[in-house]
């Protein structure tokens, strides 16, 4: 049995089509990412699985269980952690987990084996108030309180967001020790960077998805020659490429700029023609999860 | 799951205890109002200064102007002109004046065997401060009716607060504001509050029935005014001398219903709105404003526009300013109000029926 | 370097024994993009907040586009601009009464606000745009949009605060090209990410940690310094050697 089904989710507010017919599986013990830029519909897929709003149409299941019939049952066998931190400011790291213990009626040493390799990390600060966290601390202490009550299912609606490259590195690392419990855990972000740490992906924007693959598998669907230029003067090289011959995409990417050719474009040639450009270099690369998003995108 | 009650409580108690802000407006409002109403903004007869015109100075109004003299709620500040009355008014030296009759103590004595007579006395008050205008004028009838004999023109007789003293009035008003501010008002917002920092979701997403944990945030609440109502009481008898001859017991189980009310109403409220400054306007306006101003604490509800007379009996703190106010200063037993405390009740269920069926587990 | 336009010198900003930014020095010139990095709680914001002339440094000098940021705190405000991500534009006003509003805080002439305004609007490509209401862009537009409105002013330096955080990947790199625009009409961009591509666009990157200003210069010298294959690389081996939590 899978996870995680939805087929043909539809949800809108309004005018707006948050999501449209939406349909994949997430498998038991997986680590599926939602990979999005805001407005992809990423919380509003998180809110329907959570149960706390209804489909327009098409249906969902977590472990079976209907998100619409069986909303009661799903809810104690799902950890949730919404977009921002839903911690209490207020109150202090422990008394926030405790709190959220006994709120899904278990105890903090019930579970404390399964959170205490994220939890001990912030447990010399559990006389601090939440509130008074880093955005780094704010994140693990969210998810130790996601996590108090065993679920089988751990639903985390951008949880790197906003948090530093450090953090968040670490903070998927947590998410991979966990998987070893054999929680299935779906999780957005609109950092295309942390794809590779999933076993698979989907990429989605505006209310759809452009494409369902494992990290490589999405990368290999990439079938245009990829190349990486750079030149001293970047903004200008730009517009240059952007005209040349055999190029349909030329954008930045980091220290380099990626040119999308077709079957025409050579790299010599290009060399040759663009010999002007002071310090001009062309290499070619592999394409990256952000390199199919955008082609993708464009389709 | 029973266990968990308790830690929802704690929760809620440490939210408030950490705001000390929040909590000591709480505690000190009632203090302040209860002063304010009680001593400052006052509609007591106090301190009235009154001029007479008496054409001739006879015995019978010298035996009145003494007798005002010897009150000491007038000041007289001597005899006039007729023609400086105006005058006197105006500048504020004066705030009322009595005009006696030429010939009053023959009408007076006319009077006395039973002769029918026009008015003999006429007062002329500066009712520019209405609240004192008007018991400056009632005490003043019934003081100088005295003067005349037993078969007076007027008879008029100040029952159960026979100085007008405006705290007793006020005491059951304030009770009827505090209690909605307090629990209505805190509960709601602190609720509208888990909405917007996205903790409802959780809380939402959790087994827990999400009504037991507004319950248990009802609780801190709860106790919160069950003190503020003691402080209430403990001032109203002690420092403003209000009787409560109806019986302190009484007036407790009362306003025990009146908070269970407020706090319905404050669920209400939250599951209407979305944001704090929502919860906020809305108690402040929908709720404080009737309170204020139909419900009898500032004008007695006989005097409102016939429609607002009417709309005035959806207010649940006109039942329950009306009750207090006679418990605590008619010294009524509880039985007598009972017709209040049945609308009471049957508010309450209403609202909490109607709340907890708008209440939903779901965002939408 | 050409012409300086932001110096500072031993900055330093103590919230009683926290010293939040710790004697951090740097110069910045004219149509740099400088690229403002650091972990959560290294002090980039109360840094900022400083060049803006918002708060007070504890000690320490520092001049922004000529002014002390001690003494000129108020003609700093005139002559930068201020793009936040939270703090964006006004969602109930439309795109060109926005534009308009922010025109008049600015003080621009009404000949200047409309032809500032119009042009906006060309770079944009938003021209259809003008009556719609901001609150129904989408985020990445509304970034644009708010960016091109903190430069209404043709300020010497613009300071920005996590531009792209959520943004998409067309529409992030479609903000950057708007970033190499505005520096090469000579205004400074002084600019804090999370994305460590971003990094990479920069002309010059400054990594705080602790307080501390713990490395600055090109990307390129910087991997080479640390032996890195990516700025992301050199930001973690420096955030990794953090001490404080925040």
């Amino acid at each position: 049995m899978n996870a995680i089904e939805i087929h043909n989710l539809s949800k809108s507010y309004g005018k707006v089509h948050a999501l449209k017919d939406v349909s994949f599986e997430v498998k038991q013990g997986e680590l599926f990412g939602l990979i999005g830029p805001d407005g992809a519909g990423k919380s509003t897929l998180f809110r329907l699985l959570t149960t706390l709003i209804a489909p327009d149409s098409g249906s969902a299941s977590l472990n079976g269980l209907d998100i619409v019939k069986d909303y009661r049952s799903i809810r104690s066998c799902v950890g949730y952690m919404p977009g921002r931190f839903s911690l209490y400011p207020d109150l202090t790291v422990e008394e926030n987990l405790q709190f959220f213990a006994a709120l899904f009626g278990v105890t903090v040493e019930e579970s404390y084996e399964l959170v205490a390799p994220i939890y001990r990390q912030i447990e010399p600060f559990r006389k601090r108030r939440a509130g008074k966290l880093s955005g780094g601390m704010k994140q693990k202490l969210a998810l130790s309180c996601a996590l108090i009550h065993r679920p089988k299912v751990l639903l985390l609606d951008e949880p790197t967001t906003g948090v530093d490259a450090v953090s968040r590195s670490e903070f998927w690392e947590m998410l991979a020790g966990l998987k070893k419990h054999g929680i299935t855990i779906l999780v957005s972000t609109p950092y295309m960077d942390e794809a590779s740490r999933c076993d698979r992906i989907a990429l989605c924007n505006e209310g759809q998805i452009l494409g369902i693959d494992t990290p490589n598998g999405i990368v290999q669907g990439f079938d245009s020659p990829l190349y990486g230029i750079k030149a001293r003067n970047m903004f200008a090289l730009l517009e240059t490429a952007r005209n040349a011959d055999g190029v349909t995409d030329c954008y930045p990417f980091g220290e380099w700029h990626h040119i999308v050719t077709d079957g025409s474009f050579n790299p010599d040639m290009f060399i040759r023609e663009f010999e002007r450009i002071d310090g001009l270099e062309i290499t070619p690369v592999e394409p990256t999860i952000e390199d199919m998003f955008i082609k993708l995108m464009k389709r | 799951m029973k266990g968990n009650f308790g830690s929802f409580v704690k929760k809620e108690s440490l939210h408030i205890l950490r705001d000390r802000r929040t909590m000591l407006v709480v505690m000190l409002i009632p203090v302040m109002l209860m002063s304010l109403f009680g001593f400052a903004i006052s509609t007591e007869v106090n301190d009235i200064n009154v001029a007479v015109v008496a054409p001739q100075r006879t015995d019978g109004i010298k035996d009145a102007v003494k007798r005002l003299s010897q009150n000491s709620y007038f000041t007289f500040r001597g005899y006039i002109n007729a023609d400086d009355i105006d005058k006197e008014l105006r500048s504020g030296n004066v705030n009322a004046v009595i005009v006696f009759a030429s010939d009053y103590d023959r009408r007076v004595a006319q009077a006395s065997q039973g002769v029918p007579v026009a008015p003999i006395i006429q007062l002329i008050v500066d009712a520019s401060n209405v609240n004192t205008a008007g018991a400056a004028t009632a005490y003043m009838q019934n003081m100088l009716s005295g003067a005349e004999s037993r078969q007076a023109m007027f008879e008029t007789r100040m029952l159960f607060n026979p100085q007008m003293k405006s705290a007793y009035n006020f005491v059951p008003g304030i009770m009827g504001l505090i209690f909605i501010l307090v629990c209505a008002m805190m509960t709601s917002v602190s609720i509208v509050r888990e909405k917007e920092s996205g903790t409802m979701e959780v809380l939402l997403v959790s087994p827990v029935r999400p009504i037991k944990i507004i319950f248990a945030k009802m609780i801190p609440y709860f106790i919160i005014s069950c003190i503020v109502l003691a402080t209430i009481l403990l001032l109203a008898r002690y420092l403003l001398g209000v009787p409560m001859s109806g019986g302190v017991a009484g007036i407790f189980s009362l306003s025990l219903l009146y908070l269970m009310l407020s706090l319905s109403l404050g669920l209400l409220v939250s599951t209407i709105t979305d944001t704090q400054m929502a919860a906020l306007l809305i108690s402040a306006m929908v709720m404080m404003m009737p309170i204020l101003m139909l419900s009898g604490m500032l004008f007695p509800i006989e005097n409102l526009p016939v429609f607002f007379q009417a709309l005035s009996n959806i207010v649940p703190a006109r039942w329950y300013i009306d009750a207090v106010r006679k418990m605590m200063i008619q010294g009524e037993p509880i039985t007598v109000v009972w017709q209040n405390c049945v609308i009471l009740l049957v508010m309450t269920i209403t609202i909490l029926c109607i709340s907890l069926k708008k209440f939903n587990d779901k965002l939408e | 370097m050409n012409e300086t336009v932001i110096s500072v010198k031993e900055l330093t900003k103590r919230f009683g024994a926290f010293t939040a930014v710790d004697s951090i020095s740097f110069e910045v010139g004219r149509g740099e993009i400088f690229g403002f990095l650091g972990a959560n709680g290294a002090g980039k914001t109360t840094a900022m907040r400083m060049l803006c002339g918002l708060s007070y440094p504890t000690s320490g000098s520092g001049t922004v586009a000529g002014f002390d940021i001690m003494r000129e705190g108020e003609q700093i405000k005139r002559h930068i601009g201020y793009m936040s991500q939270r703090f964006s534009l006004y969602n109930d006003l439309t795109v060109w009464e926005n534009i308009c509003l922010f025109a008049g805080i600015y003080r621009l002439t009404k000949r200047e606000t409309q032809e500032r305004a119009t042009e906006l609007l060309k770079t944009l490509d938003f021209a259809s745009e003008r009556d719609t209401l901001v609150g129904a862009l989408p985020l990445g537009w509304k970034q644009k949009l708010s960016f091109a409105i903190a430069t209404i002013h043709h300020p010497e330096v613009v300071f920005l605060d996590e531009p792209t955080g959520g943004v998409d990947p067309i529409t992030r790199r479609q903000f950057w090209e708007l970033i190499y625009k505005t520096a090469e009409s000579g205004t400074t961009i002084f600019v804090t990410t999370h994305y460590m591509d971003e990094a990479e666009y920069c002309s010059r990157v400054s990594i705080m940690v602790d307080g501390k200003v713990c490395a600055l210069d090109t990307p390129a010298r910087l991997k080479q310094q640390f032996s890195a294959d990516s700025m992301d690389e050199v930001f973690r081996t420096l955030a990794r050697g953090a001490k404080r939590g925040e």
